[in-house]
């Protein structure tokens, strides 16, 4: 099957992506240069401060700026200062955190070291509370990518339990859990979560919500899963290589262990990769409606929730980048399901 | 029809590949013969032998990744002033106009497994109707009556009412009599029908084979039988083609193949078939080894290891083109001098 | 090697086995009729003997094989199955819990040589799982008793680390066998093991059955439906008809002298691979009877070219016209029907 896989050229490529994705997820206090609630109203609504790579040999640096309030509009305008430099530098110290939550650390990918407090770098420019939208997106990338993860681990587990339950038991058990199903799917998705998010008390803390939200959007995650489970506990029972360990005197449980089992893993897995980018999105569509996760919790539907409102956007552009890694984490995921899918298939040549 | 001597579709050198990410398939290579009108050409051998593709090709309705890379295939024109025209549908577009007109109008197909040659959300009428008046200037109602006309003349009871039926809702005897049905409606003048009876019980095989050699003589028609089952070959055609891994190893008329063969895989094969005349409980002789796989292809006669006859040096050599053994019979096989 | 010896009596007695599948509509799953796949089945199997079940597809051969497995439960009748203590049990009555041990004296050989192995075992695995499952626990003492097996069927020890895949139609149903008889089964249900395979390799599996039969004593239940498949390798032949055993007699005699009209039609509709013999078939008329809803009387009654009128009425019962010859038809004793000459 890896062999198959790998001459999936855009699924490598997608896995790749997905992996790069989830080492910022495990470390994006490194990647990250400020704490994601650092705010200075001073700095509010920076735009992306441009990186200049050379000045005289390889010398990355940032233009310092100078803000003023413009006294019609009421809008900041900020100037770069061409003559203030501001040198960045790799692997900086900054503020401290502990690296995968266990080995104290303070450096990070880039920084500007020791350097007066104004001079501050803002990569993607910041937010309306001054807050660098860049070290945002990485903690936002944490929060989403990992809720993805759990909700499509217990979705996994509610649907492989249940889905089998239903095709080897069949009868009852499935007749009950199909009907379950299938009330759940038809169920429209948005009403539902809303009705459940505003059923969370608002005194719960973040983690809290955090997990309630998984729970939520694993809710529909699982019917998609214990279908596929399902199915092909269904075909598989039929094969004849299943009788025959049955006339052999296998037990039940031996033949769904050594048989069923490893006869669908690879499905399940391509299944997996496929609902994973389902999740993320419920997750962002669900904090962008202001129904998911909420200040100061970190996400990519919180980030882009500030991208809602037209005239910001009009103004500071820069806020909707964070659609940008939603995009090229969903993609990725559906490229490396879609060849997941394919070389487990022992039927596509 | 008296035979002219002229065959109504010959097929020369034909040669089908297909061309997957793992290699080349030479799934017909180098096929020849000639279908005469009134009479039944068998295409006989065991799987993977490409007697499929090779009805495929006829028709141009090879799935991709394989396409016809060399040979010709032509089909004598029907009445017009020039008897002797041709057209080859090996250089025809498989798109294109002319060889659907071909398709279904000269040349009908008859599949192993009729279920999936009839769409399930179509009666059987509908498509039977269509397929009429996509060949013919007949309208609806006199489309319909030729349908009728043709599920009466392959044996369905109650024609009239059973045209509103789907394929799913008859059985399989009846599915295989409504196939036949709707591929003879146009009248081809010939019927290639691939492995027709596989799929069905023996008595139900019976009465297939009976239909199809009945309507044969009734339409006139030629009629190219692609099949495994040498039992089938010996009472339905009167010359064989015996293939083996894309090659036509022999071919001759049948009295000739089954009575005097040639080939050292048809001999194997006849001697190696259980038969119901045989005495109880005697050992069968066997072919030793099993069909290689197309991707691995012996070099030379792709017969020869398993040939009990096999010559060193020369059958892993070379291939053996077709040698004359017998009035019409050649086989391909380098114990046949080849004549001068 | 060979199974030890029960004692006298036959293997297997087969004694009226019914199996009735229910037709259910509906939200409530209401019984609307049952489909009477086998009904009232007889028959009985000696030591080392080939008994051949034949008929056409609905004919109920291959569910009175999986009655006889226990892969189905029976509706009614007795499968009395002589183990190899010597003890007889009725395999039909035994709780699931108890068919264990005697599954290890009842193999089957399947049809499909693709489905019936789990492409992602190995031969070790395969052939070497009842060994496993029935207390061999040393993966050594499996690897050796596999390697035996599959010399035993013709295949080289050094497979037995290679996946299904490797190997061709013919050779994975050499290794179905091995597993079949990985644990010394006296009986073998072979369920159409060469309908699946290509012609060239049907013989070698065929002489590979045969040979295994002389050399291990075994006793085969060949379901098939081809008739000159089955006159290889049977020594009696029992021919079904909408799940009724219609004939059933010796071989040679079966071919040579059949006594029932379905018999001598089913001969005669099996084309012979011979020109010169493009005999006057006998061509049936109509259709197979539908097992839910069978004909009044002798179920062959509507197709049969000979029937009277008590044919229609009365259902004619299994009797012997001679010593092992059993026939179900009103005129078993008057007809003389053509079988086919050797």
């Amino acid at each position: 099957m890896w062999w198959r896989f790998r001459r999936h050229k855009l699924a490598m490529v997608g896995s790749v992506v997905v992996l790069l994705f989830y080492g910022v997820v495990l470390f994006a206090d490194f990647f990250a240069y400020a704490a994601p609630t650092a705010s200075e109203a001073q700095r509010s609504l920076l735009p992306p401060q441009p990186l200049h790579w050379l000045d005289g040999g390889f010398r990355p640096h940032v233009y310092g700026f100078s803000g003023r309030r413009d006294p019609v509009t009421l809008k900041r305008v900020y100037t770069p200062d061409p003559a203030k430099k501001i040198p960045v530098r790799f692997f900086a110290r900054g503020f401290e955190y502990r690296l995968l939550g266990l080995i104290p650390a303070d450096r990070h990918l880039v920084g500007v070291e020791g350097a007066a407090a104004e001079e501050t770098l803002f990569l993607l420019g910041t937010d309306e509370q001054g807050r660098d939208l860049w070290s945002r997106l990485m903690y936002g990338t944490r929060t989403s990518l990992t809720i993805g993860l759990l909700g499509v681990t217990i979705s996994l587990v509610l649907g492989v339990l249940l889905g089998g339950v239903s095709g080897f038991c069949g009868g009852g058990f499935d007749t009950v859990i199909q009907r379950v199903i299938e009330i759940l799917r038809s169920i429209p998705t948005i009403p539902l979560w809303l009705g459940l998010a505003a059923a969370l008390p608002s005194s719960w803390t973040v983690g809290q919500v955090y997990f309630a939200i998984t729970l939520i959007i694993s809710l529909i995650g699982w019917t998609e899963l214990a279908r596929v489970v399902r199915g092909r506990f269904l075909s598989l029972r039929e094969e004849e290589f299943v009788m025959a360990a049955e006339l052999a005197g296998s037990s039940q449980a031996r033949i769904i262990l050594t048989h069923l089992v490893p006869s669908f893993s690879s499905h399940i897995i391509a299944a997996t990769t496929l609902a994973l980018p389902a999740m993320i999105i419920s997750e962002t569509s669900l904090s962008f409606l202001g129904l998911g996760l909420r200040p100061p919790a970190v996400s990519w539907g919180v980030l882009l929730q500030q991208a809602q409102n037209v005239q910001a956007l009009a103004i500071s552009p820069w806020l909707l980048t964070p659609a940008i890694p939603v995009i090229v984490v969903i993609l990725a995921f559906n490229f490396m399901g879609d060849g997941l899918r394919d070389a487990a298939d022992p039927y596509g040549h | 029809m008296p035979t002219d001597g002229r065959p109504i579709l010959e097929v020369r050198e034909l040669r089908t590949y297909f061309f997957p990410e793992e290699g080349t398939v030479k799934a017909v290579d180098g096929a020849s013969f000639e279908v005469f009108p009134g009479r039944t050409l068998g295409i006989v051998g065991e799987s993977g032998c490409g007697k499929s593709v090779t009805a495929k090709s006829i028709l141009r309705i090879v799935e991709r990744p394989g396409r016809i890379v060399g040979g010709a295939i032509h089909l004598r024109r029907e009445g017009g002033t020039d008897p002797a025209a041709t057209i080859d549908l090996a250089t025809l577009d498989p798109a294109g106009l002319e060889i659907r007109h071909i398709r279904g109008g000269d040349i009908a197909l008859v599949f192993q497994e009729p279920m999936t040659s009839f769409s399930p959300v179509h009666s059987i009428g509908n498509q039977m109707v269509e397929m009429i008046r996509v060949h013919t200037r007949l309208d609806k109602a006199a489309a319909r009556e030729r349908a009728v006309e043709m599920l009466r003349l392959v044996g369905i009871p109650r024609p009239d009412r059973r045209i509103d039926e789907y394929a799913f809702q008859l059985s399989g005897g009846l599915r295989q009599r409504a196939m036949i049905a709707l591929a003879l409606s146009c009248h081809p003048r010939i019927l290639i029908a691939d492995e027709p009876t596989t799929a069905l019980d023996v008595t139900t095989q019976a009465q297939i084979l009976d239909l199809l050699r009945h309507l044969q003589a009734q339409e006139r028609m030629a009629v190219v039988l692609i099949t495994h089952n040498l039992g089938v070959v010996a009472e339905m055609c009167d010359e064989v083609v015996v293939m083996y891994l894309g090659r036509v190893v022999e071919r001759g008329p049948v009295d000739a193949i089954f009575h005097a063969p040639k080939h050292p895989y048809t001999r194997a094969l006849l001697r190696s078939i259980p038969s119901i005349r045989a005495s109880v409980r005697t050992k069968l002789p066997t072919i030793a080894g099993s069909i290689p796989h197309p991707y691995n292809r012996p070099p030379g006669c792709p017969f020869h290891p398993r040939c009990p006859d096999v010559i060193r040096g020369v059958c892993d050599r070379s291939e053996p083109g077709p040698r004359p053994v017998g009035p019409g019979q050649t086989a391909s096989c380098f114990l046949y001098e080849e004549s001068p | 090697m060979t199974p030890p010896d029960p004692g006298p009596g036959p293997l297997l007695e087969v004694k009226g086995l019914r199996k009735y599948f229910p037709i259910r509509k509906g939200v409530f799953r209401k019984v609307l009729g049952h489909v009477r796949a086998v009904d009232d089945v007889s028959f009985s199997l000696d030591r080392s003997e080939t008994l051949a079940l034949v008929g056409e597809s609905g004919c109920g051969k291959t569910t009175t094989s999986r009655c006889i497995l226990r892969a189905l439960s029976p509706t009614q009748g007795r499968i009395l199955f002589r183990t190899g203590e010597g003890a007889v049990v009725d395999v039909a009555r035994l709780p699931k819990s108890q068919l264990r041990p005697l599954r290890r004296q009842m193999q089957m050989i399947f049809q499909d040589p693709f489905s019936s192995l789990n492409p992602r075992k190995t031969l070790l695995d395969i052939v070497g799982e009842p060994l496993l499952v029935n207390g061999m626990r040393s993966r050594r003492e499996r690897a050796e008793r596999v390697a035996e097996l599959l010399r035993l069927v013709g295949l080289r020890p050094e497979y037995m680390r290679r996946f299904p895949h490797a190997f061709s139609g013919g050779q994975r149903q050499r290794i179905g066998i091995a597993r079949a008889l990985a644990l010394n089964p006296s009986l073998v249900v072979a369920d159409e093991p060469v309908s699946a395979l290509d012609v060239s390799v049907q013989a070698q599996i065929l002489n590979l059955m045969v040979d295994l039969q002389a050399q291990l004593g075994l006793t085969y239940l060949f379901v098939a439906h081809d008739l000159s498949v089955v006159k290889h390798v049977s020594d009696r032949v029992a021919v079904m008809y909408v799940g009724k055993i219609v004939e059933l007699a010796p071989t040679e005699r079966l071919f040579d002298a059949p006594r029932h009209p379905y018999t001598e039609a089913l001969l005669s509709a099996v084309p012979k691979p011979d020109p010169r013999l493009r005999a006057q078939r006998i061509v049936l008329q109509g259709e197979v009877a539908d097992p839910a809803n069978p004909p009044s009387g002798c179920y062959f009654h509507p197709r049969c070219p000979y029937a009277v009128p008590i044919c229609r009425t009365e259902r004619p019962r299994l009797e012997a016209v001679a010593p092992g010859h059993l026939v179900s038809c009103h005129r078993a004793r008057e007809l003389s029907l053509r079988g086919v000459g050797a």
